[in-house]
């Protein structure tokens, strides 16, 4: 079946099998493997994109479901060379350890300091908890959601002044 | 994991979709929010040989009251139930439930009525609606039906959908007079099944208990609602004793399994000690409303 989907703000045809699951698709097609499998039953997250901004489980949608809609993966976190402010503030507050559960973590914190841009610690755990840190680092993980906003908020301040 | 094959339609339109599973709904599976027909399709416990995708298809995904009832369209995801502000006044047992299903992630996608159409036992939605005596309207090409819940959850994973119908809205009556209810569930972590869950509707009538509602998550072949402990306390005064008796019985009602989840006793002690606790917040909410 051939499908256009939008995939880190680049459009992409692709003729795929409808079986084909979408994180399969941007892993060995699209050869973006940022995004990890990590239960493969959509409990852990760790294959967590944005479908039209929100985070869906990858291993848990078709890919043929994505035609026309827009897919963003952890390789479209940066813009033009610059860290977006998640990716940062994983690195400033060591929000990972194996890194396995990072991209879905990030893409989760993302997807949230979009809608909710000054959360509470309660907002970020509860936005987190469908993503497993099997390393059980969350404190660091919330403690980085928080530095975004923070950063997030000030930049914001700085372009609107 | 990956599914087997199949063949794969996404209709525009309901009248699409239905003449597609008029010619050949013995061999389909419709796909709404598909986290439970995913996760089936790659464990191979489903090998349908084509998906019907309704996510093209227009006007499916309202929540909406109008007619005394609340209904909640096909496409209705478990994020928009959670989002509504409308419902923590009048309907307290869904907006108690809906922050519960599965995890944020999966509820951006998951659906109302395809958790009604998967028929776990262990699904919220089914005990939910159980209690508070919801519909289901369904459609095929010949037309439309409307089946009351108990009726529609027919066993494990088994309804009473036609495979040529689908689920078009799911109709809540709004409870009327002074009513109130809730949702509890006991889960190992965000994102498990439960291990047991409650669900609880009652409504005052002149003081005394009018309509009661008591459904049962995870502890039998399906959703289990608890009708001797609901006409137990139908007519009778709110009191501790008789909701002490209401949670007695629909302890009896459960029929759990042993598993890793929790012994079949203590499953049983946690729905008498649940449907306690939900009879009295119900009854808090009905007399503050």
């Amino acid at each position: 079946m051939e499908i256009t989907v939008t995939v880190n703000g680049e459009k992409t045809e692709a003729d795929i099998e409808p079986r084909n699951l979408l994180v399969h698709f941007l892993r060995e097609d699209l050869r973006l493997t940022g995004t990890h499998v990590g239960c493969d039953t959509s409990h852990c997250g760790a294959c967590t994109v944005l479908l039209d901004g929100l985070p869906v489980k990858s291993c848990t949608v078709l890919a043929v479901q994505t035609d026309g809609r827009d897919v963003t993966t952890v390789e479209g976190l940066a813009q033009n060379g610059e860290l977006h402010p998640i990716q940062e503030a994983f690195k400033e507050e060591h929000g990972l350890q194996c890194g396995f559960c990072t991209p879905g973590m990030m893409l989760t914190s993302a997807a949230l300091l979009e809608q909710t841009p000054d959360p509470t610690e309660e907002d970020i755990r509860w936005a987190l908890s469908g993503n497993i840190c099997r390393c059980t680092g969350y404190m660091n993980i919330v403690k980085a959601v928080q530095w975004a906003s923070s950063k997030m908020k000030a930049e914001a301040t700085d372009s609107g002044s | 994991m990956f599914p087997s094959r199949f063949e794969y339609v996404a209709p525009r339109s309901l009248e699409e979709a239905l003449s597609t599973l008029a010619g050949r709904g013995d061999e389909a599976k419709v796909l709404a929010g598909g986290q439970s027909l995913i996760p089936l399709l790659k464990l191979r416990f489903a090998s349908p040989a084509l998906i019907v995708d309704l996510n093209r298809v227009p006007g499916l995904s309202y929540l909406e009251e109008s007619d005394g009832h609340l209904r909640i369209g096909a496409l209705a995801r478990n994020r928009d139930v959670v989002a509504s502000q409308t419902l923590e006044a009048g309907y307290p047992t869904i907006a108690a439930a809906a922050p519960l299903v599965s995890d944020p992630i999966v509820r951006n996608l998951g659906t109302v009525a395809g958790s009604l159409a998967h028929a776990d036992p262990a699904g919220d939605w089914g005990s939910v609606m159980l209690a508070l005596g919801a519909e289901v309207t369904v459609r095929s090409a010949s037309g439309d039906r409307t089946i009351p819940v108990a009726d529609f959850l027919v066993d494990t994973f088994t309804t009473s959908l036609e495979p040529t119908e689908v689920i078009t809205e799911i109709r809540v009556p709004k409870p009327e007079g002074s009513s109130g209810g809730t949702y509890l569930k006991l889960e190992r972590k965000v994102g498990d099944f439960a291990t047991v869950a409650v669900a609880v509707q009652l409504a005052l009538d002149d003081g005394r208990i009018g309509r009661a509602g008591i459904a049962l998550t995870a502890v039998g072949p399906k959703n289990i609602q608890a009708i001797d402990a609901e006409r137990s306390l139908a007519g009778a005064e709110p009191t501790p004793e008789s909701f002490q008796e209401a949670a007695r019985l629909a302890a009896d009602a459960a029929s759990p399994i042993s598993d890793v989840r929790g012994s079949a006793d203590y499953k049983r002690a946690v729905v008498r000690t649940f449907v306690q606790r939900g009879l009295d917040r119900a009854l808090e909410l009905a007399r503050a409303s």
